[in-house]
């Protein structure tokens, strides 16, 4: 065991493969030389060699179509997208291709590809550095999506998604790597030095994609959540003194359904968070199969709180970013009900 | 800077004078200096914002690559368009942005460029032909080309001058816009600022061909390389494109050679370069170098340019306080500008 936040998780996961498979190797824009523009990656390239690690040129498209190419022929890329804004110049070779690969060869050829991108708010990135682009690869067969909330998970996660034979997207929350944050952003920032889930083991261990988690445990209304949102649905929860179950989905494909359904049969209430736009978001998704299961059990509309259906506006970034208040309000309306 | 140069008689003629120097004008020269300098200014500026915690997120500076912007707007008037990069403040005061609004967008404030939801790499100035800083490396370059398609179908006689850095040329969208501008023969200036690194990454760790310039056979386009830090190169380089452009000749890729001496971002601690080779390009400033020349032309003597820096000063002072005076924009228009109101749709 070892202390570490979110991006010594990572790295540590990044070096555990490297070290133990032969087939890994991991590259993308700044990854190599200089150790990843948020430190992911920092010291791998001297520890596994050129070879292994290394930069590529500033063409999403071509990394990803490469790694795709690279997986079909045996071996286990990563790729580093420098943050899900920029993933976009790849969508064609992610969607069309790499989900595609397998169905469209029998099953012969498979796409052992992970595609790692830091996503979401809480840092004045304004809006091409603060996306959440999730629901645009949830919807899309073939992929799995992962959304750690802590390093532990992060480690874990990560392991699972590079040994895994699908294309996995691993979006890394990161107003989480160094600390958790639970949207008061007008409190001095915490680190992960002190939280259960800062304490890491630093050999191999693998979290199953699928599997969500629960934060909290609850009887009054259960709270669906992922990323930098479980924080703030633990702080809403606490803030409002309501019992709240929150669920830490982990990964939202493949989705842990049974932990769903068994939480909201127990609580009969529903709130969906995340931080992406609210349209066609994956809260949708979430809400249209709670309501599709657990009708007879719920006392009250499912209701999501997100981002709103705007770019994210750097100016506005607390009124975008669905904070402990927003969430605390639909708590109680869900609960008035 | 077609206004400037107008009204200008050509100045006297001097040994080894550029001869880019008599098209520009004097007056059009004493105005590159004068953006040269604003620009400089502006950022350094705002750099002081975020020490002083008057601005947030992150942003990145063009200082050191002044005469590239300058150099190729001087070759354009009001109605010639640009489409510039995350490094875009020089592009967007070289191109006539007022230094106000710039900072207002900083700041956050109403009267910014993007109404204060922005920042730093969003701010686009239709009045002035700019469409637009972009966050995105390569996603201005393809939309050159379209705006180089409506100017030739409208027969406007506007070019559009494309910024990108050396990491953008290896972005799938340069090759496409490259091929399509070639292929319809569209006015545009394909204006790479090498300034040596994407990041962290040097140029040759990058890219396959020796200069950017050489990808321009491979589009059937002239391809040239000039040095960025030197005002005169990059204006020959960007009126002989321009021309071509308005002749119908079709685009040009322009490759100017320079370097920004600040970090790629706010974040950036340079452990990717040599200080002797930082300090080795400060020494080739292109401020001092083209004030020294112009004084040696008797274009701009020290006088002239002291006074032009005071001026600078001024405006700089008086865009602080405008953006400071400026209101906050409103949460109750968060929805503002993501459709087109109904009343003002398209046909
Ligand atoms: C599509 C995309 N990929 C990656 C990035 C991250 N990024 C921002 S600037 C930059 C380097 C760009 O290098 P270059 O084109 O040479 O411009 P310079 O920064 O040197 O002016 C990178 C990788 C981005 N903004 N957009
Ligand atoms: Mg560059």
């Amino acid at each position: 065991m070892s202390r570490m936040n979110m991006v010594q998780a990572l790295n540590s996961a990044l070096d555990v493969k490297l070290a133990g498979d032969p087939d890994v190797l991991v590259f993308g824009e700044d990854v190599g030389f200089f150790g990843g523009v948020f430190r992911v990656t920092e010291g791998l390239q001297q520890r596994h060699g050129e070879g292994r690690v290394f930069d590529a040129p500033i063409a999403e498209a071509g990394q990803v179509a490469v790694a795709i190419g690279m997986g079909a022929y045996g071996l286990r890329p990563v790729v580093e997208c420098q943050f899900a804004d920029y993933i976009y110049p790849a969508f064609d070779q992610i969607v069309s291709e790499a989900a595609r690969l397998r169905y469209r060869s029998g099953g012969e050829f498979n796409a052992p590809i992970t595609i790692r991108a830091p996503y979401g708010g809480g840092i004045f990135g304004g809006q091409t550095h603060s996306q959440s682009p999730e629901g645009l690869f949830s919807h899309v067969c073939g992929l799995k999506t992962v959304i750690p909330s802590n390093p532990y998970d992060a480690k874990g996660l990560l392991i699972s998604a590079i040994e895994d034979d699908d294309p996995v997207l691993f979006f890394e929350p990161k107003r989480l790597y160094a600390g958790p944050f639970d949207g008061h952003h007008e409190r001095p920032a915490v680190s992960w030095d002190g939280h259960s889930k800062g304490d890491v083991p630093t050999g191999r261990y693998a979290i199953p994609l699928g599997e969500a988690a629960i934060a909290r445990e609850g009887g009054d209304l259960t709270i669906l959540a992922y990323g930098t949102m479980v924080h703030v649905a633990l702080a809403a929860a606490e803030e409002t003194g309501i019992d709240a179950e929150v669920i830490d989905l982990r990964t939202i494909v493949p989705l842990d359904i049974a932990a769903i359904e068994a939480s909201v049969r127990k609580t009969g209430r529903c709130l969906v968070v995340h931080e992406a736009t609210r349209t066609g978001g994956f809260g949708a998704e979430l809400s249209a199969l709670v309501q599709e299961r657990c009708f007879h059990w719920l006392e009250a509309p499912i209701l999501r709180v997100t981002g709103w259906d705007t770019p994210y506006p750097r100016e506005f970034e607390w009124e975008y970013f669905p904070g402990p208040q927003r969430v605390g309000a639909a708590i109680r309306r869900v609960m008035a009900e | 800077m077609t206004a400037a140069r107008a009204e200008d008689a050509p100045p006297v003629a001097v040994a080894n004078r550029p001869a880019i120097y008599d098209r520009v004008g004097a007056g059009g020269l004493r105005e590159a200096l004068r953006r040269m300098h604003l620009i400089r200014r502006f950022e350094e500026t705002a750099e002081d914002f975020y020490v002083r915690g008057k601005s947030y997120g992150t942003m990145h500076l063009s200082i050191g690559q002044e005469a590239t912007a300058v150099g190729v707007c001087a070759a354009l008037g009001d109605s010639d368009y640009v489409t510039s990069t995350h490094r875009g403040h020089g592009h967007c005061i070289a191109k006539g942005a007022e230094v106000g609004r710039m900072f207002a967008e900083f700041l956050g404030r109403e009267t910014g460029y993007c109404r204060g939801r922005g920042g730093s790499m969003h701010i686009a100035d239709p009045a002035k032909g700019n469409l637009g800083a972009n966050g995105i490396v390569g996603g201005g370059i393809p939309i050159a080309v379209g705006a180089a398609l409506s100017a030739k179908r409208l027969r406007t006689g506007a070019v559009v001058a494309s910024f990108f850095g050396d990491g953008a040329n290896n972005e799938g969208a340069f090759h496409e816009s490259l091929n399509i501008a070639s292929l319809w023969k569209l006015p545009v200036l394909f204006v790479c600022e090498n300034n040596q690194y994407g990041m962290s990454v040097a140029f040759a760790r990058s890219t396959a061909v020796a200069s950017v310039a050489d990808r321009a056979a491979a589009y059937s386009m002239p391809g040239v390389t000039v040095d960025g830090n030197d005002f005169a190169a990059v204006a020959a380089a960007a009126f002989e494109a321009a021309d071509r452009a308005r002749r119908g000749g079709g685009p040009t890729l322009v490759e100017c050679k320079t370097y920004r001496t600040r970090g790629h971002s706010r974040s950036d601690r340079n452990r990717y370069r040599t200080k002797d080779e930082i300090e080795a390009w400060k020494a080739r400033d292109p401020i001092e170098r083209f004030e020294r020349e112009l004084s040696a032309l008797g274009v701009a003597t020290a006088a002239d340019a002291a006074s032009l820096r005071e001026a600078v000063e001024r405006e700089i002072a008086d865009g602080v306080a405008f953006a400071e005076a400026s209101p906050a924009p409103s949460t109750a228009e968060l929805m503002r500008d993501v459709h087109t109101p109904a009343a003002a749709a398209p046909r």
